[in-house]
């Protein structure tokens, strides 16, 4: 009897789970797996073979880790300061913090990315302001190439590194690094002892989100790159909008897969897994 | 010197807000700064162009339906993997979490592939429906977040007195989830009124806002470009002002769970 | 109105938590179930309320068997361990809220909240959100709102748990008064005996899903059914014997002259019913011991005191001005008891 009463309650829970599970199989879990499937169309790893052989693909491969290493580690420098004064901020400069990252974080990448060519073209304001200072005497180029691709993929990505350790940091009781002082640890070994290790979770997660976001990147690059810098999903774009070959940029949509769901991996067994799914 | 450090990366991540503003209100007939003098003309410039104007009511149809959608779909989904006794519905999260950790260029080109056969591309509730799929894991993630701190016991003393199932939830659990559900549809409207690599394959010719800037960006830089961000800045900053006043520090606390 | 409660059996996965439970409440009675946490007794109020169904037995509500009933129309009104007020909703949109499920019209749920509210004297915070108010206040909104449309029956999860002890005796009464006012059938969780002695009409002791002993308070205290209640309810010494023919042998003290059986026997004797030194003379029972502490408690003191030859035992003396202190730790006293109140403790 028992049992039949919950299993009209799992039937009301499934009923309502359906129509988004419907939705997700069918314009999720379907369309991907059918990408998936055609590189192997034929039952050949030609376009494996393509991706891994060919010197071409292979740099663009080797430049998009490359770059979403750079970000990862440039987001990480910036962040964890950031994260660690949010943390201990009063409520009003919690406040002032908490906007000047949603802001950014809200507004649409698009935006960014225009405003930062305005920033840093050559006649942009950067190069303007350099040249009045006298710092230069000819326009820098900071635009389409790599710098100006990392400068505004940081920007994009700052956010994802900053929530992750500040939740972390607000996790460690504050009481611990007192405790530590009390203990006669200076400030510094205080905080190179508890409270940064206690943060290393929200870390792997932030640096692990930043990476895996900053490989599946488009539309920065594609705009601030000036097609100088070509990434992994560009090349991808490419396959399919310019040259119809849709094995090959499937072939390539599992290797970009793969690689992120192996980084989730690698993260979540080292506990980080909590925060992956916070945006 | 922290507060120092951290206010360089403060004015870093403000800065290109800030620098879209004085040029939309630049004299000039392209891209200068500082702006050589005062004017309304690019604002004009884009309310008078039809091309814009339909970018943009497409983007808000689209991105209005999404959130009816992923709030449709995500809140009674949400339910069932909070409250589900089986361990298989409730891992059932992962999948719903799946669509942003699947890099959208992956997810774009094979809603490509499907659309192009539907032949639903260039319908704007095309674009509306692919949308879904990326809010519904914002969605699913709010709500869950909210329902799990949530005392079940208040949904029983309300059958206790007398309440159905769904009277309970409507009445009673419901309202208390109102700071994440505000969150939720705001940020599913907001992620699909920006989202621009979906919308590049599924749009066609019938541009999103997104889109439209895209080409535009691509094509020549002009000012205009620097009124329509302004207009989504503010749009944004007016979106953030009311999930802060409704949605009480909802989002603040999705960020630091 | 009559509860009937028939061989309630309730597993969740391997566990039993109720294993055959029956029983009855007469209209208008308020009996306690009374038992350690995890003994069953939460489930047990979970199935009469209907928000957990049995794997066996029924429940009926006066003649109407409901156990396929569910909650929302069983008509029972409940207070929950934590109150489950509703937070977004005021005092009096609490108390309004079951009237609103039963579609009373609006005048007849103003009225019967006023006086509901006033019943538990709250008239005056009507306005209020539930986080506004006082633990206590909590408490008596909960009440309000179960009893506010009429229930067959009242239940009461552990409701005084989070008050401090001098707001619950408080409430106990109250509560008490309340519902023999209303003349409610209730039944009443708690792991507090003494909450148990003080409030109820009949106790039923709960152990590992089944009911020990059911009975009125002072019944069960003096003559428990089990080890398990003699030991749960109250202090007690447990007295281990062998009987023989008509008298239990125990260590220390001899042969205690009570009816029973042949066999080991344990008898209980409460610890107010030894008596030491001069009060100890002529007493059935008697034997010397050493005490091996001595706490104060104000109008009593509490003495442990090893037995020559025999258990370790507790001893509760009366205190009052006059008298002298008792007995330190390490002097040597008489002790004794009568034997008439000794209970013999049924094997089982």
């Amino acid at each position: 009897m028992s049992s039949r009463v919950a299993d009209a309650r799992e039937r009301l829970l499934l009923l309502l789970a359906l129509p988004a599970l419907v939705l997700l199989l069918g314009l999720f879990a379907f369309p991907v797996l059918r990408l998936l499937a055609m590189s192997v169309e034929g039952g050949s790893l030609e376009y494996f073979e393509k991706a891994a052989l060919d010197g071409l693909y292979v740099s663009v491969l080797a430049d998009s880790l490359r770059i979403a290493s750079v970000v990862t580690g440039i987001c990480l420098v910036l962040a964890y300061p950031v994260a660690l004064w949010l943390s201990r901020a009063g409520r009003l400069g919690l406040a002032l913090g908490l906007f000047a990252l949603l802001l950014p974080f809200w507004t649409s990448v698009l935006v960014r990315t225009y405003a930062w060519m305005v920033l840093l073209g050559r006649n942009g304001v950067m190069n303007r302001m350099l040249r009045d200072w006298g710092l230069i005497d000819a326009p820098v180029m900071l635009l389409y190439n790599t710098s100006g691709v990392l400068i505004g993929m940081v920007h994009v990505l700052l956010p994802y590194m900053v929530f992750p350790i500040y939740a972390a940091l607000l996790r460690v009781d504050p009481d611990l690094g007192r405790a530590a002082e009390g203990l006669g640890a200076p400030a510094w070994r205080a905080f190179t002892r508890i409270t940064l290790p206690l943060s290393l979770p929200g870390v792997s997660a932030g640096c692990a989100l930043v990476f895996v976001l900053s490989l599946g990147f488009f539309i920065t690059p594609a705009l601030l790159g000036g097609g100088r810098v070509i990434m992994i999903s560009m090349l991808i774009e490419q396959q399919v909008r310019e040259f119809l070959d849709w094995p090959f940029a499937a072939a390539l949509s599992a290797v970009l897969l793969a690689v992120t769901l192996g980084i989730y991996a690698l993260v979540g067994r080292f506990g980080g897994k909590s925060h992956l799914a916070t945006p | 010197m922290l507060t120092v450090f951290v206010g360089i990366v403060f004015a870093f991540l403000m800065l290109p807000l800030l620098v879209v503003f004085p040029i939309s209100i630049s004299s000039a007939a392209y891209l200068q700064f500082p702006p050589p003098g005062f004017s309304w003309q690019w604002y004009q410039r884009y309310l008078n162009d039809p091309g814009w104007i339909d970018a943009t009511i497409r983007s808000v149809q689209a991105a209005s339906l999404c959130t009816v959608l992923a709030m449709g779909l995500g809140v009674p989904l949400s339910f069932a993997l909070v409250r589900s006794r089986r361990r298989w519905v409730r891992a059932l999260d992962r999948l719903a979490a799946a669509p942003i950790i699947v890099p959208t260029i992956i997810l774009s080109i094979a809603l490509y592939g499907v659309f192009s056969r539907l032949q639903l591309i260039g319908a704007w509730y095309g674009v509306a429906v692919a949308h879904t799929v990326l809010a519904l894991p914002f969605v699913v993630i709010l709500t869950s977040a909210g329902l799990r701190t949530f005392d079940e016991a208040q949904e029983q003393a309300a059958a206790g007195l007398g309440a159905s199932w769904f009277i309970a939830v409507w009445r009673i659990t419901l309202p208390q989830l109102r700071p994440s559900l505000v969150s939720a549809a705001f940020l599913a409207f907001v992620s699909s009124f920006d989202e621009l690599v979906l919308a590049m394959f599924l749009s066609g010719a019938s541009m999103t806002l997104p889109k439209k800037m895209f080409d535009n960006i691509m094509m020549e830089v002009d000012p205009t470009i620097a009124a329509v961000s302004v207009l989504q800045i503010l749009l944004v900053g007016v979106c953030l002002g009311l999930t802060a006043l409704f949605g009480r520090g909802a989002l603040a606390t999705t960020i630091s769970r | 109105m009559r509860l009937s409660v028939q061989g309630i059996v309730k597993r969740f996965g391997a566990t039993t938590a109720l294993g055959g439970v029956d029983l009855d409440l007469a209209e208008g009675e308020f009996l306690t179930i009374l038992g350690p946490s995890g003994s069953g007794k939460t489930t047990l109020l979970k199935v009469v309320a209907g928000f957990e169904a049995p794997d066996a037995g029924r429940v009926r509500l006066g003649e109407e068997d409901v156990t396929e009933v569910s909650p929302r129309q069983r008509d029972v009104g409940m207070v929950f361990q934590n109150y489950a007020l509703f937070p977004h909703l005021t005092v009096a949109q609490n108390v309004a809220f079951p009237l609103e499920m039963r579609r009373r019209p609006k005048p007849e749920i103003a009225k019967r909240v006023t006086e509901a509210l006033a019943l538990v004297e709250l008239g005056a915070l009507s306005g209020r959100l539930p986080r506004q108010l006082s633990g206590g206040q909590q408490q008596r909104v909960a009440l309000a709102r179960a009893v506010v449309f009429g229930p067959r029956l009242l239940l009461l999860d552990e409701p005084f748990g989070a008050l401090d002890r001098k707001l619950r005796e408080g409430l106990q009464l109250e509560v008490r008064r309340l519902q023999r006012r209303l003349g409610l059938t209730t039944l009443f969780i708690t792991h507090d005996q003494e909450e148990a002695l003080v409030m109820s009409d009949r106790i039923a002791v709960m152990n590992h899903g089944r009911l020990d002993q059911v009975g009125a308070p002072a019944e069960v205290y003096a003559r428990p059914a089990t080890r398990f209640v003699a030991d749960f309810l109250g202090e007690s010494n447990l007295l281990e014997g062998e009987a023989r023919g008509d008298a239990v042998a125990v260590p220390g003290f001899g042969p205690v002259p009570v009816a029973c059986p042949p066999g080991p026997a344990t008898l209980l004797l409460r610890p107010e019913a030894l008596r030491l030194d001069a009060k100890a003379a002529g007493l059935d029972c008697r034997a010397t011991g050493r005490v091996v502490e001595t706490i104060f408690l104000g109008l009593s003191a509490k003495l442990r005191i090893r037995v020559e030859g025999g258990p370790e035992v507790l001893a509760r003396v009366p205190l009052r001005p006059s008298t002298p202190p008792p007995a330190g730790e390490g002097a040597t006293v008489a002790l004794g008891f009568a034997a008439e109140d000794v209970h013999v403790v049924p094997r089982g």
